[in-house]
Parts: structure tokens; C-alpha cells; sequence
């Protein structure tokens, strides 16, 4: 007999493709035109026509583009890694607490800098001191609903309890915020906007290898998860340590969520909806399959995103937050209402 | 006793129930269980009565209060979880959360504790699925979802996954408390037929008293002040089965096998 558990290989191609495609896109829109020939020209011999159209490519579409994918990619792992050990569809790194959980990290930081004295506060504006602060925020909340649903085993609860969490968090933001001067509020207030652009090289290699660290963690666990498809007790059954791969779970998850929310701010949605978008392309619960797939469409659909975001041909830039969250809210609903029930 | 015997389970002195710090709630005392390959057990007893303690405690999802307990000669405490499922495989009455897996797909879970760290099916673990839903007479569902079976297919389907485990022993925990009385008798049958060809132990926690008393090989008999365990016609010619419910309502007929509804009522 044929294994029929499909492999999905023509799918990946494409998928691919159009990643590829949407990130040759992204990087030729933009406020300034400049023709799809010197894009080229950039990459491959670095000789353009105008060496402002070099900077602009390099300096800012670029590293934008690539924040982008790694953003969207973590944040849609990091929903997936929840739907399926909460076994919760409606689970998610924004929905259950853990973006405001990164985002009290950051508040503190920046808030807090004054309480601190002046040592921590340059430390504070450091790239590795944002990206610490909020892992330690995501780490915090989601140990904490985490403890929540070993005790409520209700899924409904499980979601109302990271919501609780969530306000939580945000009235601590408020009375930081209370306390902080008209600069420091500005500068969390447009942190909390959400943005892809205005990450030098240097943060962005951040970015990168704790992305990679938690991907690594990911990877380990593609077969457990597998197992609690079924629920805990026949993941126990089958010999696969449930304790360990929550553990896993935490940890990749604080630190895909903490360190994207700190260099692009809270993102809403996105951690949502890709992972439903990707189970209704591939129709699939294998995790061996969904984990690739969900970082391909994550990435796809945040550079879509962004690509709407910074409105081609004007010199406007509208919130990143403000398009995922009209992208995510409608297609959540629109699966609601399709299925009257979505799976995870 | 003969010592080459392979006990498929075995305990000395078990006793099953609950401890917390401030007392200890014994559910069954010195347990003396013996088990050999090939049998078709249904565990048998009221509500309430202590069947899943004992079934979670053979299963070390709980631990036993005292007492040894072993599984292939192993000692179920020196057995790490993946001997374990190795050993025994399980199918649960609890709901299986909602997701998008398919029959095949379900099924061939119950190959994990075999395959390497990603979970890559070998020729070996394809063959081993392919027999499991032969044997359960369930390769024609393969490729639909698991969501779209009715009771009875599903509960054939669970089966499946754990002959695919490859264990020497089932534990089933009321497998046929949802299904009508065709799909109940359909189960059963395929049971008695895995213990009897297939060489497989099954332990089944079961209310079907009737279908129990007509197809298993021992029957296991919960009372609040009884274990009893034996063939089912030791049991039925020492009166033990009586002992079952301390009720006026029901009693059980010894020339018609089975419990009728007393006349007194």
C-alpha cells in the first residue's frame, strides 16, 4: 500500500515562488519609483544609476523586507505552536496575552528608564535590552496561562484567562505610562504602533539568530506535536513527554513572539489567522508539513501587508497594526461563519 | 508456578486509589493479578466503582498506592514511557480535540514510539499501519478525515491506531458507550478475534455485562469489597457474578447466563 499521506511538493514550489515574487514586489514599491532593471542591477553588481536609489534599496527596502518575513513567519509559528497545545483554535501570541506580555517588557524599559538611573537606561535602548525585556515579558504571561490551563482544562476559559492577562498588562502599561515624561510616552507609543522599518543591519542580525534559536526548538517538537492532536493522555501513551514539549513550547514561543515584539511592536493577527489560512490551503494537521508551510504563508502575507501599508506611489505609511488587523479580523470571521467551526 | 510463563501483566499486592497529604483513600487492596497472552478480559463493575482507578494505575498514568506491578516481566516502574508504549497501547472514551487528521494519518500515529525524531514513516511502520486497518476492516476510510466517521467507524478506527503500536497488550476504557447495539456487538467481536488470531491481550472496562459474559476469555468483577478475577465459568459456578450489583432490582440468571430484571420489583 502507497503511503498516502501526501507530501505536498507542487504546493511548496509554488508557495516558494510566490514568496519570492511578493518580496521582488515589496522591495520595488515604495515612495520613491525606481525601475525593476537597477533592482537588479543593486543585487548583482552593485552598479546603479543613482547612488541614492542604492541607499534606499539597501539600507531601508531591504532590511524592511527581510523583518518582514522573519515577523510574519515567527509570529504564524508562534499561533500554531498554541492552537495545538491549547488545543484552542481561537489561540494566538496577541489573543492570549503574550505580545502584551512582550509589551510590558518594553514599557518598563522605556517607562521605567527614569527608575532605573542612567546606566540601565542606555542599556535600555540597546537592541539585546528591548529583545531580553520583552522574551522576559512573553516568558511571564505565557508561563502563567500556561499554569492556568494545566489546572482549567475548558478551552474557553483558557482564552478568557490570557485575555485577563492581557488587560492586566496594559493597566501596569498605564500607570508606568502615568508616571513617564511626554518623550519617553512618545517614543512606547509609536514602539506599540507596530513597525517593520527603521532596523539597522545590526538588530536585524539580532533578529535573526534568536528567530533561529527559536525555530531550533520548533523543529524538535514537529513529532509530539503530532501526538497531542489526539490530547495529552495519548500523547503520554505513545511514549512522548508532554512536560518536555510544553517546555519547548514556552520557550520558543517567548522568544519568537518576545524578540519580533520588541524590534516591530505589538502585532496583532497575524499570529491568528496564517495558521488557519495555511490548514485550509493544505487541509493538513501534520506539523511536519504545517510548520514549513506556516513560515512560507506567514512571510508571504506580512510582505503583502507591508507592501499595502506603505501606500506605493504616496509618501505616506499608514501603522503596520492598523492592515493586519483589517486583513485578520475579516478572514477569522469569514471562517467562522464558512465552517460555523474552525479546526486547528 | 512455570517459570517461562510470559505474564503480559502481572501484580503482587497492588492496592489502587488516591493519596493526598492529608489521607489516603484506597480504592482495591492486595490486588494479586495474573495475565497471560491471548485473552479477552473484560473488567466489570458498577459506576463508581474503581474501574478507571485500575485501568490509570495499570497504565502508570497514576501511581499505585503500594504493590509491584509488571508488564512483560518489567517492572512498571523501572519502564521508561517509551518501552512503555512499546508494551501497551491504549484507546480512551475521552473526545479527540478537533483537527484535520485523516484515517491514515491517525492511525499511523501509533507508530511514533518507533520512528525517528522528525517522525518519518520506514517500510517497516507502513506495513505495520497497512495490517492495522486490515485487521480493523477500515482501509476503504483511510484517506477520509477522522471527523466525518460515525461512532462505530471511529471506535474502529482508535482500534486500529493501537494495533499499529505494535504492543502486546489493549487497554480499552468503555469503547462501545456510545454506539448502538450493532456497532457494540460488531466491536466486541472484532476484540475477541484480535486476542484469539492475533495472539493480542485485551483488557476492556466494559458495561456490556451480557456481551462480556458470552465472548470474554476472564472476567475481572469490581465489588466494594471484592476483586475477583477467573474464567467466566469459575465465576458463574462459585455465584460470584451475584456479588456484582447489591441490588433487588437485577440478579443474575445461572441457566440463562445473564442478568434478568428481578420479579420482585
Amino acid at each position: 500500500m502507497v503511503n498516502p499521506i501526501k507530501s505536498y511538493r507542487n504546493t511548496f514550489i509554488i508557495l516558494t515562488g510566490v514568496l519570492l515574487l511578493i518580496f521582488m514586489i515589496n522591495i520595488s514599491l515604495g515612495s520613491v519609483y525606481i525601475p525593476l532593471k537597477q533592482l537588479f542591477l543593486a543585487f548583482i553588481d552593485g552598479e546603479v544609476e543613482k547612488e541614492s536609489w542604492k541607499s534606499i534599496l539597501l539600507d531601508y527596502r531591504l532590511p524592511k523586507a527581510i523583518t518582514a518575513i522573519i515577523v510574519g513567519s515567527g509570529l504564524s509559528i508562534s499561533g500554531l505552536l498554541m492552537q495545538t497545545l491549547f488545543r484552542n483554535p481561537l489561540a494566538g501570541p496577541y489573543v492570549l496575552g503574550i505580545s502584551s506580555g512582550a509589551s510590558l517588557g518594553v514599557a518598563i524599559l522605556i517607562l521605567g528608564a527614569s527608575f532605573f538611573g542612567a546606566t540601565a537606561a542606555s542599556y535600555a535602548f540597546s537592541s539585546w535590552g528591548h529583545a531580553i525585556a520583552a522574551s522576559l515579558g512573553a516568558f511571564l504571561v505565557l508561563s502563567a496561562v500556561m499554569l492556568a490551563a494545566i489546572k482549567v482544562r475548558n478551552t474557553m476559559s483558557i482564552l478568557i484567562i490570557g485575555l485577563m492577562f492581557g488587560s492586566l498588562t496594559a493597566s501596569v502599561i498605564s500607570v508606568l505610562a502615568y508616571f513617564s515624561s511626554a518623550n519617553q510616552l512618545q517614543q512606547y507609543l509609536f514602539w506599540s504602533f507596530g513597525s517593520l522599518g527603521n532596523l539597522s543591519w545590526n538588530e536585524i542580525s539580532v533578529l535573526l539568530i534568536v528567530f533561529l534559536i527559536g525555530m531550533t526548538f520548533v523543529i524538535l517538537i514537529i513529532k509530539p506535536l503530532n501526538s497531542l492532536l489526539l490530547g495529552e493522555n495519548y500523547a503520554k501513551s505513545m511514549g512522548v513527554n508532554v512536560k518536555r514539549t510544553r517546555n519547548f513550547t514556552l520557550i520558543s514561543t517567548s522568544l519568537l513572539t518576545g524578540v519580533i515584539t520588541a524590534f516591530s511592536g505589538p502585532i496583532a493577527f497575524i499570529g491568528l489567522a496564517v495558521p488557519h489560512l495555511t490548514k485550509l490551503l493544505f487541509s493538513t494537521s501534520n506539523h511536519k508539513i504545517l510548520v514549513p508551510a506556516v513560515a512560507i504563508s506567514g512571510a508571504i502575507i506580512m510582505l503583502i501587508c507591508d507592501s499595502i501599508a506603505q501606500l506605493p506611489t504616496s509618501e505616506y505609511t499608514l501603522p503596520i497594526n492598523a492592515i493586519t488587523s483589517l486583513f485578520g479580523a475579516p478572514i477569522i470571521i469569514w471562517l467562522l461563519i464558512r465552517k460555523r467551526k474552525i479546526t486547528y | 508456578m512455570d517459570l517461562k510463563t510470559k505474564h503480559i501483566i502481572k501484580t503482587s499486592n497492588l492496592s489502587i486509589g488516591y493519596s493526598s497529604k492529608k489521607n489516603v483513600n484506597t480504592i482495591a487492596a492486595n490486588l494479586n493479578i495474573e495475565l497471560t497472552e491471548g485473552k479477552l478480559v473484560c473488567l466489570l463493575g458498577k459506576n463508581g466503582i474503581g474501574k478507571s482507578t485500575l485501568l490509570r494505575t495499570l497504565t502508570k498514568v497514576q501511581p499505585a498506592l503500594c504493590g509491584e506491578i509488571f508488564i512483560n516481566n518489567n517492572n512498571l516502574k523501572a519502564l521508561n514511557s517509551i518501552d512503555l508504549a512499546k508494551s501497551l497501547s491504549l484507546v480512551l472514551t475521552e473526545h479527540l480535540p478537533e483537527n484535520n487528521l485523516s484515517v491514515y494519518e491517525l492511525v499511523a500515529l501509533g507508530r511514533q514510539p518507533y520512528t525517528n525524531w522528525v517522525g518519518n514513516l520506514s517500510e517497516v511502520d507502513l506495513e505495520y499501519i497497512s495490517k492495522a486497518l486490515e485487521q480493523t476492516n477500515t482501509k476503504h476510510l483511510a484517506n477520509a478525515k477522522y471527523y466525518e466517521l460515525s461512532d462505530g467507524q471511529l471506535q474502529k478506527v482508535l482500534i486500529a491506531r493501537a494495533l499499529a503500536q505494535n504492543t502486546d497488550m489493549i487497554i480499552l476504557d468503555e469503547p462501545t458507550a456510545h454506539l448502538d447495539m450493532h456497532h457494540t456487538i460488531e466491536t466486541f467481536t472484532l476484540l475477541k478475534k484480535l486476542a484469539k488470531e492475533f495472539n493480542k491481550t485485551i483488557l476492556v472496562s466494559t458495561h456490556e455485562i451480557n456481551l462480556a459474559l458470552q465472548l470474554a476469555d476472564i472476567l475481572w468483577l469490581m465489588t466494594p469489597s471484592n476483586f475477583m478475577a477467573d474464567t467466566t465459568e469459575n465465576l458463574i459456578e462459585n455465584n460470584c457474578l451475584d456479588q456484582l450489583f447489591d441490588s433487588d432490582l437485577i440478579s443474575f440468571n445461572k441457566t440463562l447466563k445473564q442478568f434478568t430484571i428481578s420479579n420482585s420489583y
